[in-house]
């Protein structure tokens, strides 16, 4: 029987979010082939969260366990992966940091391709398909895997958690292998706060005008910060001011951005401005004027007092992170 | 995230598919320096020209890519490039800003050619390096303030003493004048009306009697630095004479090179007015449409981009004619005087189609708009050029 | 040192997509290719270890068309020694241009082998990691900062809320990400004198690999926005849509 093997992430002994995103979407996947889902739990001991992994949809989950695993060991990980991987129709990582590094070196070792960073899958006559972003998201692409195992990762944040599998999750072990370690993790760090540039951010907030004066940019710091890797940039107007250096003006004289996320903050829309943010994914619009042409262009607004709504903003997405 | 996202790049103007006739280190050598205007250039001289400031702490920059006397052997530290390369960096400068391209054209154009054509080994070795690596900055004297179109009456003197000379007179509009380090300063040698006597001298401007001065006011080409120079009782060396040089014919051989780069440079300026204009006219929304969906802005779209495309045209072929050996200064003249005057039109029209915006220093046409009257004037003016041609064709000098 | 580093010929990052005739592949007609944007910080880094240590050589190898020759100057106008071009369309598998690569770099003695952590057209991320693992060799990939001392290198990656640092010996394989360096221009100078650096020309074919493309299309049109609500009291809510319906936090 075809069994796919969904590779989980954990971190400092408690199991990351993403890991279920992974596990649901080998399990849709297997629900189209017909096949049964092993999770696999690279640690150094137990690890929080490995108990749920049946409800989002494992039928085994796997603990791979070395006095090494504790922090990502690249080449342990891969070896331990490669030597189950071969049985398996599919393997599905996150394209996270850890996945993006390891999925690759799973299919050289396994000899075949990958599909990284997928946004959507399926499967069409008895192969493998999958949907990918491609030229900084300008296209989309679509590929059939041929290779067996089917190698893939999955966008973070892009396939839904699903908790009512109700699989058994039954425990199992993988023995981890002889391996060469030649690539030492040395430690994990905070991140410095080097500021992220606003063309490259994922997720940028801005402001305008409407934050009153330079000192209320601290709001929109805080909200970048809560966001995680966030940029914060800000109207010519306010540029002009000399509120924010010219490095962070979005509009037609400074900066075209295009993040999966922009929150426009005070920032009334005018056409200079829209000229360099209309390619966001999804734009977010706060401002106290309903009729501020910039709602025209938002997927979401809210109309209120940018003093009250942010930091409530704020507060929320660090909830949301925490979990 | 990809890097560089920013899709409202300059990407040039080229409806004639003239890259195709260029070389892949003409297209090379183009990119570069306009990835360099972008980077550092752009972000800056919008204050730059409000504050009627030169952007010295770019010449490093400029130097190091290797923009000064970019046409000049690499014997002397420089780049060695063919006449299109050179145009095609005038044309990226000027896209920028005329005063930029202006402190590179004085620099190669005006004080390393001149150096280079008529100076001696020694003048050579020890000038043309430094002023390549930008540590050393020139300007050209020659136009004095009751001598602009005729250079050949200026009265300013060198006058031949036992251990060397003695120059005295007043120079006007010269572009890099109170930055400078040396200056290349023409006067005559014999009597007030003998333009043959004129010959070039090598000024450090640290010399005593030499004073550069700002010129205030200016209305255009603000990010330059203009300036007025005066010579009271210069004494120089005996080796300060450029020996090559003589009458009036070497400063204007000066001229012509400087012309050449002003006519690549004159469609960078109204390759970035036109960009501007098509970004505009798409964005910007009137009575519910892009104000590019009505005819008058069209018609004005339609009459930049070919004109545009006249010049390149005109200025390419000039430039494989200088590579050739057969270019003269009246093809010269009649690319600097067609290209300057389409670019001038091409920036008062973007500046119209901006309605009220193209007023701000933020959007570019009005800058190039501004700038692109002196660039009219210098460099012999629009009409002087009309004449030679003039005299070209009928063997009659009108002037 | 003796330092590879692989490029890649991508459309330049501000080209609007075109799907071609065949629908699996842009319509390159008018659009301008430059060296992809992280392999030139690779490109960046070897040169300036060469610099620093005083000797050694810098080579670039690309895979692509002939087309890619130009690429492959503006790398030589840089700075680096001299280029290999393996001549082939490519693939969509990842692995089939990694097993290409890797045969061309074997056994030529590189200590450090350089790549960008992606490519910006295909986006596929792997083919750098693939080539190490193929040549058994330490690897670390999306490396922001980097040291090279005494035959070994210690690398830092972003990873999510934090900084892996790493350590490996060489000879090992790099990918660059931002942040690592800023890459310089080729001077004038540099442009003119790379077309004298050797460039070497060789043909390889790929294997048909394991990945198809079966359709390139545009992204979907944005939808019409709506106000979530009035005051703090909408933050929930919209949080909740940021999570659930747009899938971007």
């Amino acid at each position: 029987m075809a069994t796919i093997l969904a590779v989980t992430e954990q971190r400092g002994g408690a199991l990351r979010k993403v890991s279920l995103e992974v596990i649901s979407a080998a399990r849709a996947l297997a629900d189209q082939l017909g096949a049964t889902v092993d999770a696999v739990v690279l640690s150094n001991g137990s690890v929080d969260g490995a108990a749920n992994l049946g409800a989002a949809g494992a039928d085994q989950v796997l603990a791979a366990h070395h006095e090494t695993f504790g922090l990502y060991n690249p080449d342990g990980y891969a070896t331990t992966i490669a030597s189950i991987g071969g049985s398996y129709t599919a393997i599905v990582f996150a394209a996270s940091a850890m996945g993006r590094d390891l999925a690759p070196r799973v299919a050289a070792r396994l000899g075949t391709g990958c599909a990284t960073d997928v946004t959507g899958l399926g499967v069409e006559g008895g192969k493998v398909t999958a949907t990918r972003p491609v030229y900084a998201g300008k296209a989309i692409q679509k590929i059939t895997l041929g290779g067996s195992p089917a190698v893939v990762s999955i966008r973070p944040n892009t396939f839904p958690v699903t908790s009512g599998a109700g699989k058994a999750g039954t425990a199992g072990t993988v023995a981890v292998p002889a391996f060469t370690p030649r690539v030492t993790v040395k430690g994990v760090k905070a991140p410095e706060q080097a500021a992220l540039d606003v063309t490259e951010a994922p997720i940028v907030v801005s402001g305008g005008r409407g934050l009153k004066e330079p000192g209320n940019f601290k709001l929109l710091e805080d909200l970048a910060a809560a966001f995680g890797s966030a940029a914060v940039g800000a109207s010519r107007a306010v540029v002009d001011a000399g509120w924010r250096e010219h490095g962070a003006q979005v509009g037609q004289t400074g900066k075209t951005v295009a993040p999966t996320l922009y929150v426009a903050v005070g920032i009334s829309g005018a056409i200079q401005h829209l000229a360099g943010m209309r390619t966001s994914k999804v734009i977010v619009a706060i401002n106290k004027d309903k009729d501020a042409p910039i709602f025209k262009v938002a997927d979401y607004g809210i109309v209120g007092d940018l003093f009250e709504v942010v930091p409530r903003l704020t507060d929320e997405v660090k909830k949301l992170r925490a979990e | 995230m990809p890097v560089g996202t920013a899709t409202s790049q300059f990407t040039g103007v080229d409806f004639y598919h003239l890259d195709s006739v260029l070389s892949e280190e003409e297209r090379a050598i183009r990119d570069t320096v306009r990835a360099w205007v972008d980077e550092h250039l752009m972000p800056v001289i919008g204050d730059c020209y409000i504050q009627g400031k030169f952007p010295k702490q770019l010449i490093p920059g400029m130097a190091e890519l290797g923009v000064l006397g970019a046409n000049l052997p690499e014997e002397y530290g420089c780049a060695g490039l063919n006449n299109v390369a050179y145009g095609l960096i005038m044309q990226e400068l000027e896209r920028g800003d005329s005063g930029i391209r202006s402190f590179a054209s004085v620099q190669g154009a005006l004080v390393m050619y001149p150096i280079y054509a008529f100076g001696s080994d020694e003048q050579k070795k020890k000038w043309l390096p430094s002023l390549a690596k930008g540590t050393d900055i020139g300007c050209f004297g020659l136009t004095e303030p009751d001598f602009g179109s005729n250079p050949g009456g200026m009265i300013t003197t060198a006058k031949e003493t036992k251990d060397g000379w003695v120059l005295n007179g007043t120079k006007m509009w010269i572009t890099n004048g109170s930055q400078a380090t040396v200056a290349v300063v023409w006067a005559k040698t014999g009597a007030v009306d003998d333009a043959k006597s004129i010959r070039g001298f090598i000024v450090p401007t640290d010399t005593k009697g030499f004073t550069g001065k700002d010129q205030k006011g200016k209305l255009s080409l603000r990010a330059s630095d203009t300036a007025e120079l005066h010579l009271e009782d210069v004494h120089l060396p005996k080796d300060a004479i450029l020996p090559k040089s003589g009458g009036l014919k070497s400063p204007l051989m000066c001229l012509t090179q400087a012309r050449y780069g002003i006519s690549w440079g004159a469609i960078g300026a109204a390759m970035a007015c036109y960009d501007e204009a098509v970004r505009y006219a798409k964005n910007r929304v009137m009575f519910g449409k892009p104000i590019g969906a009505t005819q008058i802005q069209q018609v004005r779209l339609a009459d930049m981009l070919t004109e545009i495309t006249k010049a390149q045209l005109l200025s390419l072929q000039l430039g494989r004619m200088k590579d050739a050996g057969t270019m003269t200064p009246q093809h010269v003249s009649m690319a600097k005087r067609n290209n300057v005057n389409m670019a001038t039109e091409c920036a008062r029209e973007a500046r119209r189609l901006l309605g009220a915006n193209g007023i701000l220093a933020e959007y570019h046409s009005m800058r190039h708009m501004a700038n692109l009257e002196s660039v009219y004037t210098y460099e012999g003016t629009h009409d002087m050029h009309s004449l030679i041609l003039g005299q070209e064709i009928t063997g009659i000098a009108a002037y | 040192m003796k330092i590879a580093v692989c490029l890649k010929r991508v459309p330049d990052t501000t080209a609007k997509i075109v799907v071609g005739g065949d629908g699996k592949s842009i319509d390159e007609n008018g659009v301008k290719f430059v060296p992809n944007p992280y392999d030139e910080y690779a490109l960046e880094a070897a040169i300036a270890l060469k610099e620093k240590a005083g000797a050694g050589e810098t080579v670039v190898v690309a895979l692509g068309t002939d087309a890619a020759q130009e690429t492959i100057r503006t790398a030589l106008a840089m700075g680096i020694d001299r280029g290999v071009l393996l001549q082939s369309p490519g693939s969509a598998d990842g692995f089939e241009v990694a097993k290409a690569i890797a045969g061309e770099l074997k056994g030529q003695g590189y200590d450090l082998i350089l790549f960008g952590k992606m490519a910006v057209d295909d986006y596929n991320h792997q083919v750098g990691v693939m080539v190490a693992e193929l040549l058994e060799l330490p690897c670390v990939s999306a490396v922001s900062a980097l040291t090279v001392e005494g035959g070994a290198l210690t690398a830092e990656r972003e990873i999510e809320g934090g900084v892996e640092q790493l350590a490996c010996q060489l000879p090992a394989v790099v990918t660059a990400d931002k942040g690592i360096n800023t890459p310089r221009l080729p001077s004038l100078k540099g442009i003119m004198a790379a077309k004298k650096k050797p460039l070497e020309t060789k043909p390889v074919s790929l294997g048909a690999g394991s990945i198809t493309v079966t359709s390139l299309a545009l992204p979907p049109e944005r939808q019409a926005g709506k106000i979530v609500g009035e005051g703090p009291d909408a933050v929930p809510a919209l949080v909740q849509l940021l999570r659930t319906e747009a899938k971007v936090i």
